[in-house]
C-alpha cells in the first residue's frame, strides 16, 4: 500500500516534463543564437565587404588594385578599365610601413617598461605605474592625431631633419630615409602608432612575464646572479613567444588605427613615397579621408576594395597573435 | 722569470673574479637605469599628452564651450559642443543598450556551456577585438547606412560593434572567476541551469562585468572613424533624434582641428579635454568598481 | 569508552583507535515510521565512469530510510562519485556518466527520463567547503531554494519555512537578529550550517554529506555531528568521510570501498552496521584500513 503510493509519486514528481517548460532550454537556445551572431558578424562583415566591393573587383580585375600604385578618382571613368586609376599598393606600402616604425619603437620599450614593472620596479610603485601605461590605451585616437598636429611634430623636426641629412644621403638605404621633411609624414604616423601600441603590448608581456615560475627565479638568485642576469636566465627565455605573440596583436591595432593617422601622414595618395620622412597613406586613412566625398565612378566600390584587403591583412595579423598567445597560455597552465 | 711567475700569482687570481663581480654588477646598473628610463620616458609622453591637451584646452573650455553649438561659420570665435556632447551620450548610451545583453549572453554561452562552437565563438571575439574599427564601419554603411541614410542610430549599431567583444570578453573572464562550488550548490537544491546563471552565477561576477562594461564605454566615446562612416555629424545644432545624422564630441574634435581656422583649434582643444576627462572618469571609476568584486579578489 | 552492541568483540585494536565513540542510545527502529522525510534507496550494480576512465564498479548499496549511511575509503575510492550518482550531480562533471541502477520509489533516478532538476528537490546534497552564495544575505540564501526552484511563483510562509530550516540547522539562535546580513560574514561551522538549512528548506527526504566537516575546526565538527544525529529522526542520510571516527560516532551502518589497485576504479568491500563493521570486520581489507595499515 504505502509502496504503491509512494512508487506513483515518485513517478509523477521524478519524471521529466518538456524542457521547454522550465525555461531551461529556451535560455540555452537563446544564448547559443547570440553565440552563432558573433559568427554571423564576422562572416556577415566579409560578405557585404565583397558585396559592395564586387562591382569595382569585376570591372577592373580584383588584382589590378594591387599592381597600381595611383589612385587617381578624378581620371576614373564609367567604362574605361586599363590602367585602374584606384592602385591601392601604396596603402598597403603605408599601412605596412607606418606599422613597422611602430613596431621598431614600441616593441622594445614595451618589453622594457613590461620588465621593470613585473620584477625591478621598487614594490610601491608597480601598480600605479601600470595603471599609467593603462591610462595611455585609454586616450582616444582623435586625441593623439591633435596632439601629434601641433605638439608632436615640432619636437620630431630635429629628429627627422637629422635622419635627412645623414642616413638620406647614404648609399643603399638613401631612399628610405631622402629628405625633405615638413612634419607630416609616415615617420610621424609611425611614432605616434608606437605610442598608441605601446600600452597594449606591455600589457600582455607583463601577464608573460608574471607567471615566470618564482622557483627558477629564485634558483637564479640562489646562483648568485644579479636581477638583471636573473631576467635574463630566468624570464626572458621562456617569454619569447609571449613577446612574439603581444607584438603581433600590436601590429594588427597599428594596422587598423585611423584617425590619429589620417591627420599626421599627409595623405598623398597619388604614388608611393618610399622615404619615411616623406607623405602617403594607409588603408584605413584613405577610407576615412574619402569615404564620405567618394562620387567618382566606381569611386566607393573602390574603397570597399581598400576595406577588404584591410579586413584581410587584419585577421591574418590578429589571428596569427592571437594563436601565439594562446598557446602560450596553454604551455603555462 | 721564477720571480716573475711566482711572486704575482696570487694577486690576478683574487682580482680577477672580484673584476668580473664588478664588471656584473655594473651590467646590472646599468641595464636597471635602462629600464627605469624606458619607464620615465613613457610615463613622460603620458604626462606630455595630457598635460598638452590640459594646458590647450583650458584656455577655452568654460561655461559657454559647454552650453553653446558651434557658430555658424567656424572662422568665428565662441561658441562651443553641446551638440556633440549630447550626441555621444546618447550614440554611445544607445549603443551600451544594443550590446551589453547580447555580450553577456554570449558569455554565458562560452563559459556555462562550453563545447566545440564556443570555443570558435571565444576564439572570433579575440579576433573581433582587432578588428579595425573603420572596416566596422563600412560593414554598418553596406548593411545600414545605404537603406536608412546616415543617422545617429547607424553611429550606434557600429559603436555596438566595436564593443560587442570587449563586453564578451570582459564578461566572460569573470564568469571564469566564479567559483565552480556555487554552481553546484545551487544545482542541488534542484534549481535549473538557467536559473543558476541568472540568479547566482551572473550576480556573483556583477561587479566585474560592470567594469568592462564601463571600460567599454570609456573606448567607444573615444572612437571616430567609424561615426565618419555612419552619424556623419552635424555641426550646426542640436539633433536629438538619432534617426538624423547626429554630430558627437569626437567627430567634432577630428572636424574643427583639421579646419586652418585658430579659433575651431580652440574649440577642438577645449573638445579634446572635455573628452578625455569624460573617459578618465568612467576609467577611473570602473577600476574602483572593479575592486569591490566578489570573485578574483582571493 | 566505546560499547560494543555485537557479542563477539575479538579487536580491541580496532576499538582502540575509535576514541569517543557516542553509540546513539535510543535509536527508534528503522521501520517503526514511515513518512514523508525518509526515502529508501536501493544502489545496484552502480559503476561510474569519467570519460574513459572507470571511477567506481559494481556497487551495490540499500540506504535505509531514517538512518545515516557513512561511506568510508581511502581518498579515490568513488565515495563522493556515489553521492554525486544518487542526485544527478555527476551530470554536472562533463564526460561524467553512471550505470546501473539506483532506486527510488521504484523509479531508476540513473534513467534518462529522469529530471535531475527534480531529483535534487527530493535528495539534497552539502558540499565539502561551506558555499553560501555571496552576494545574498542569510535569509536569502536559506529562501534560495524555494525562491529560485519556482519559477517566479512566492512561496507562501517563506519566513516560516526560513525559520524552520534554520531551526532545524541549529543555526537560528546565533542568526536570528542579523538574517539580512550576508551569509559570506559568518564562521565556517556556521556557513556549513547555513548550508545545510539552505538545502533543508526544500523539504527533501534524502540528505547528501559530501566530506561536510573535512574544512571544519573540532567544535564545528562537533556542532554538524550533533546536528547530524537530530536530522536522523525526519531524513535519511548519506554521508561521505575520509573520518573514520566520525563515521563511527555518527552513522547507523558504514559502507567501506576502496581502490584493489592503483588504476583499478574504485569498489565496494563490506558494508554493515557500524559498531559491527568496527569491531569485526569480515574482510582483511576493510581491517587493515580502520587499524590503520593502509590509507
Amino acid at each position: 500500500m504505502t509502496e504503491h503510493r509512494s512508487a506513483s509519486r515518485g513517478e509523477s514528481s521524478l519524471l521529466r516534463r518538456s524542457r521547454w517548460r522550465s525555461g531551461d532550454a529556451a535560455f540555452q537556445v537563446g544564448v547559443s543564437a547570440v553565440g552563432w551572431l558573433i559568427i554571423a558578424i564576422l562572416v556577415g562583415t566579409a560578405v557585404f565587404l565583397i558585396g559592395e566591393s564586387w562591382s569595382s573587383l569585376r570591372h577592373f580585375g580584383p588584382l589590378s588594385f594591387l599592381t597600381s600604385t595611383r589612385w587617381a578618382p578624378s581620371e576614373a571613368t564609367s567604362t574605361q578599365t586599363d590602367p585602374n586609376p584606384y592602385g591601392i599598393a601604396q596603402f598597403v606600402y603605408g599601412s605596412l610601413l607606418t606599422s613597422m616604425i611602430a613596431m621598431l619603437i614600441a616593441v622594445p620599450v614595451s618589453v622594457m617598461v613590461a620588465l621593470y614593472i613585473t620584477d625591478m620596479a621598487p614594490m610601491w610603485l608597480r601598480r600605479p605605474l601600470s595603471y599609467l601605461v593603462d591610462l595611455l590605451a585609454a586616450i582616444p585616437s582623435v586625441v593623439y592625431g591633435f596632439w601629434g598636429i601641433f605638439a608632436l611634430i615640432p619636437a620630431i623636426r630635429p629628429v627627422g631633419q637629422f635622419l635627412a641629412d645623414t642616413l638620406g644621403t647614404a648609399p643603399v638605404i638613401g631612399p628610405l630615409f631622402a629628405g625633405p621633411f615638413f612634419g607630416v609624414s609616415y615617420f610621424t604616423a609611425g611614432v605616434i602608432l608606437a605610442i598608441m601600441v605601446l600600452p597594449i603590448i606591455t600589457a600582455i608581456c607583463r601577464e608573460v612575464f608574471a607567471v615566470a615560475p618564482i622557483q627558477e627565479k629564485e634558483a637564479a638568485f640562489a646562483l648568485g646572479a644579479t636581477r638583471w642576469e636573473m631576467l635574463r636566465m630566468a624570464v626572458l627565455p621562456r617569454s619569447r613567444a609571449g613577446i612574439i605573440g603581444a607584438s603581433l596583436l600590436g601590429l594588427g591595432r597599428a594596422i587598423g588605427e585611423t584617425i590619429a593617422v589620417t591627420m599626421v601622414i599627409g595623405n598623398n595618395v597619388l604614388a608611393i613615397s618610399k622615404s619615411i620622412l616623406g607623405q602617403g597613406a594607409t588603408m584605413p586613412s584613405v577610407i576615412a579621408n574619402e569615404f564620405t566625398e567618394a562620387n567618382q565612378p566606381f569611386h566607393l566600390q573602390s574603397l570597399f576594395v581598400v576595406a577588404l584587403w584591410l579586413l584581410i591583412l587584419a585577421l591574418i595579423v590578429n589571428t596569427v597573435g592571437k594563436v601565439v598567445v594562446r598557446r602560450v597560455g596553454k604551455d603555462i597552465a | 722569470m721564477t720571480t716573475d711567475t711566482l711572486t704575482p700569482a696570487p694577486a690576478p687570481e683574487v682580482s680577477a673574479p672580484v673584476r668580473h663581480l664588478q664588471r656584473r654588477k655594473g651590467t646590472n646598473l646599468a641595464m636597471t637605469i635602462v629600464l627605469s628610463l624606458a619607464a620615465a620616458l613613457t610615463v613622460g609622453v603620458l604626462l606630455w599628452v595630457l598635460g598638452y591637451v590640459a594646458a590647450e584646452g583650458l584656455k577655452y573650455l568654460g561655461p559657454e564651450f559647454l552650453t553653446n553649438t558651434p557658430p555658424g561659420n567656424p572662422a568665428d570665435l565662441g561658441g562651443g559642443f553641446l551638440n556633440g556632447i549630447i550626441g555621444s551620450l546618447e550614440v554611445v548610451g544607445i549603443a551600451t543598450a544594443l550590446s551589453v545583453p547580447p555580450g553577456i549572453a554570449a558569455a554565458v554561452f562560452i563559459v556555462e556551456y562550453g563545447g566545440r562552437i564556443a570555443s570558435t565563438v571565444s576564439f572570433l571575439t579575440d579576433v573581433l577585438v582587432g578588428l579595425p574599427t573603420i572596416v566596422t564601419g563600412a560593414f554598418v554603411y553596406a548593411v545600414w547606412v545605404i537603406r536608412f541614410g546616415f543617422s545617429g542610430i547607424a553611429g550606434a549599431i557600429a559603436l555596438a560593434l566595436v564593443m560587442l567583444p570587449l563586453v564578451i570578453r570582459a564578461a566572460a573572464e569573470m564568469l571564469r572567476l566564479v567559483p565552480h562550488e556555487l554552481r553546484e550548490a545551487s544545482l542541488a537544491l534542484g534549481v535549473t541551469r538557467a536559473r543558476t546563471i541568472v540568479s547566482v552565477v551572473l550576480p556573483t561576477a556583477r561587479s566585474g562585468i560592470i567594469t568592462g562594461v564601463m571600460l567599454a564605454v570609456a573606448r567607444a566615446m573615444g572612437e571616430t572613424a567609424p561615426l565618419l562612416l555612419t552619424a556623419l555629424g552635424n555641426d550646426l545644432f542640436i539633433e536629438a533624434d538619432p534617426t538624423h545624422r547626429m554630430s558627437t564630441l569626437s567627430l567634432q574634435i577630428f572636424g574643427n582641428a583639421i579646419t586652418g581656422f585658430k579659433a575651431a583649434q580652440a574649440r577642438a582643444w577645449a573638445g579634446a579635454l572635455t573628452l578625455i576627462a569624460i573617459v578618465l572618469l568612467f576609467t577611473i571609476a570602473a577600476r574602483l568598481i572593479g575592486r569591490t568584486s566578489r570573485v578574483g579578489g582571493r | 569508552m566505546p560499547t560494543p552492541t555485537e557479542p563477539g568483540t575479538s579487536r580491541p585494536r580496532a576499538m582502540a583507535s575509535l576514541p569517543a565513540m557516542r553509540q546513539p542510545a535510543h535509536r527508534p527502529a528503522p521501520a517503526a515510521t514511515v513518512n514523508a522525510g525518509g526515502a529508501r534507496l536501493d544502489i545496484a550494480n552502480l559503476s561510474a565512469y569519467y570519460g574513459a576512465r572507470k571511477a567506481v564498479q559494481d556497487v551495490n548499496l540499500v540506504v535505509e530510510p531514517k538512518q545515516v549511511t557513512a561511506m568510508i575509503g581511502p581518498s579515490g575510492c568513488g565515495k563522493s562519485t556515489v553521492l554525486r550518482c544518487v542526485n544527478g550531480m555527476h551530470q554536472t562533471i562533463p564526460g561524467a556518466r553512471a550505470e546501473g541502477a539506483i532506486d527510488l520509489d521504484g523509479v531508476n533516478v540513473l534513467s534518462d527520463q529522469v529530471d535531475p532538476v527534480r531529483l535534487r528537490r527530493r535528495i539534497g546534497m552539502v558540499f565539502q567547503r561551506p558555499n553560501p552564495f555571496p552576494t545574498m544575505s542569510i535569509y536569502d540564501n536559506v529562501a534560495a531554494g524555494l525562491r529560485l526552484g519556482h519559477r517566479g511563483r512566492r512561496t507562501p510562509d517563506l519566513d516560516a519555512i526560513v525559520e524552520r530550516a534554520l531551526r532545524q540547522a541549529n543555526l537560528w539562535h546565533e542568526v536570528r537578529d542579523r538574517l539580512k546580513a550576508p551569509g559570506a560574514g559568518l564562521s565556517g561551522g556556521q556557513q556549513q550550517r547555513l548550508c545545510i538549512a539552505r538545502a533543508l528548506a526544500v523539504q527533501p527526504e534524502v540528505l547528501l554529506m559530501d566530506e561536510p566537516c573535512s574544512a571544519l575546526d573540532p567544535i564545528s565538527t562537533l556542532a554538524i555531528e550533533d546536528l547530524i544525529f537530530t536530522l536522523r529522526e525526519q531524513y535519511t542520510i548519506v554521508i561521505v568521510t575520509h573520518n573514520m571516527q566520525q563515521a563511527a560516532r555518527v552513522s547507523d551502518v558504514t559502507a567501506f570501498l576502496t581502490v584493489p589497485a592503483v588504476g583499478e576504479p574504485g569498489r565496494l568491500v563490506e558494508v554493515g552496521p557500524t559498531s559491527r563493521l568496527f569491531s569485526s570486520p569480515t574482510q582483511k581489507a576493510t581491517e587493515d584500513y580502520i587499524t590503520g595499515k593502509v590509507g
